[in-house]
């Protein structure tokens, strides 16, 4: 059984990364999470994000959470920010297109031009 | 929408423009009388009277980007369809209290569906927010406070991965005692 003393243990093991964490200012990863995002599928693909940043301990990335952004037709929709660089918008999301978003562009630099919101609109 | 937690997901995006700092999400799924209720409960800026009333209609919203609002209307239309209800009380300063019924074996009622990732999506997006959750099945129960979690972890973020991966499987857990172990 889950028990709240295992939190403790979380507390003593973490501790140490979080402060690593706080140095660094890397990508933000941002979903979409509004009425029209949720209903599109938003949710896994926010939790497929989440679980992709965790396996690759990607300790610099930000995964958050917005409204909606005003193309609600082409939700679920994913923006990156990485330091330095433009804003690239994904659309139409699932939870597969969006870990391969993590895998080539998040840590490899690469934007998937087949899902942005330029590809789409063309 | 597909399942009743996605509904619960958009309403407590409602919550958090409140800026509510506490959030009470109590689930009752009463099969003796045939009811499930759903009430989320906030602690944010509350609602005008006038606008309380008119909330439910899916051309009144309190956003300034556009004129539609859907998250109340939709979740008010799936109740009403299932010989159910929704009522909201809100006292501005106060709070918003959203109570939402269905005939729990209507057959246009949507699942339920996933909460955990509903509570997961919600913590992770909203670490400043707590969040009670409570979920009544006839004689069982289950109950997630955040604020007990967050006296647990000190100074470590609640939306930390280990965190949010001890309250997947403690919700898991949760759900197995409700449902006795079938799969929902």
């Amino acid at each position: 059984m889950k028990s709240l003393k295992d939190l403790e243990e979380i507390r003593k093991k973490t501790l140490d990364t979080i402060n690593m964490r706080k140095d660094q200012s890397g990508t933000r990863v941002v979903v979409g999470m509004a009425t029209c995002g949720i209903a599109a599928g938003a949710r896994p693909v926010l939790l497929a994000i989440m679980d992709e940043v965790e396996k690759n301990e990607l300790a610099d990335v930000v995964v958050a959470q917005t409204g909606c952004i005003g193309m609600c037709r082409l939700e679920p929709i994913v923006e990156v920010y990485r330091p330095g660089e433009e804003k690239v918008t994904y659309v139409k999301m699932n939870p597969s297109k969006a870990k391969r978003i993590i895998n080539e562009h998040v840590m490899q630099g690469k934007v998937v031009q087949d899902y942005t919101v330029g590809a789409e609109e063309k | 929408m597909k399942e009743l937690s996605l509904h619960i997901l958009d309403i407590v995006q409602n919550s958090i423009v409140a800026e509510a700092s506490l959030i009470t999400i109590n689930i009752v799924e009463n099969l003796t009388t045939d009811k499930l209720i759903i009430e989320v409960t906030d602690n944010g800026c509350g609602m005008e009277k006038e606008l309380t009333e008119k909330i439910k209609d899916p051309f009144v919203t309190g956003r300034k980007t556009r004129k539609v609002g859907l998250g109340i209307p939709l979740l008010y239309k799936a109740c009403t369809r299932c010989d159910g209800n929704m009522e909201i009380q809100s006292e501005v300063g106060k709070g918003t209290k959203v109570t939402c019924w269905f005939k729990y074996s209507h057959i246009d009622r949507a699942p339920l569906g996933n909460m955990t990732d509903t509570i997961l999506t919600i913590v992770s997006g909203n670490p400043q927010v707590d969040i009670v959750y409570v979920h009544i099945r006839d004689d069982k129960e289950i109950c997630l406070d955040t604020r007990e979690i967050r006296r647990a972890l000190g100074k470590v973020p609640i939306n930390e991965p280990a965190v949010l991966s001890w309250i997947r499987e403690f919700l898991r857990e949760g759900f197995n005692s409700l449902y006795g172990g079938a799969n929902i």
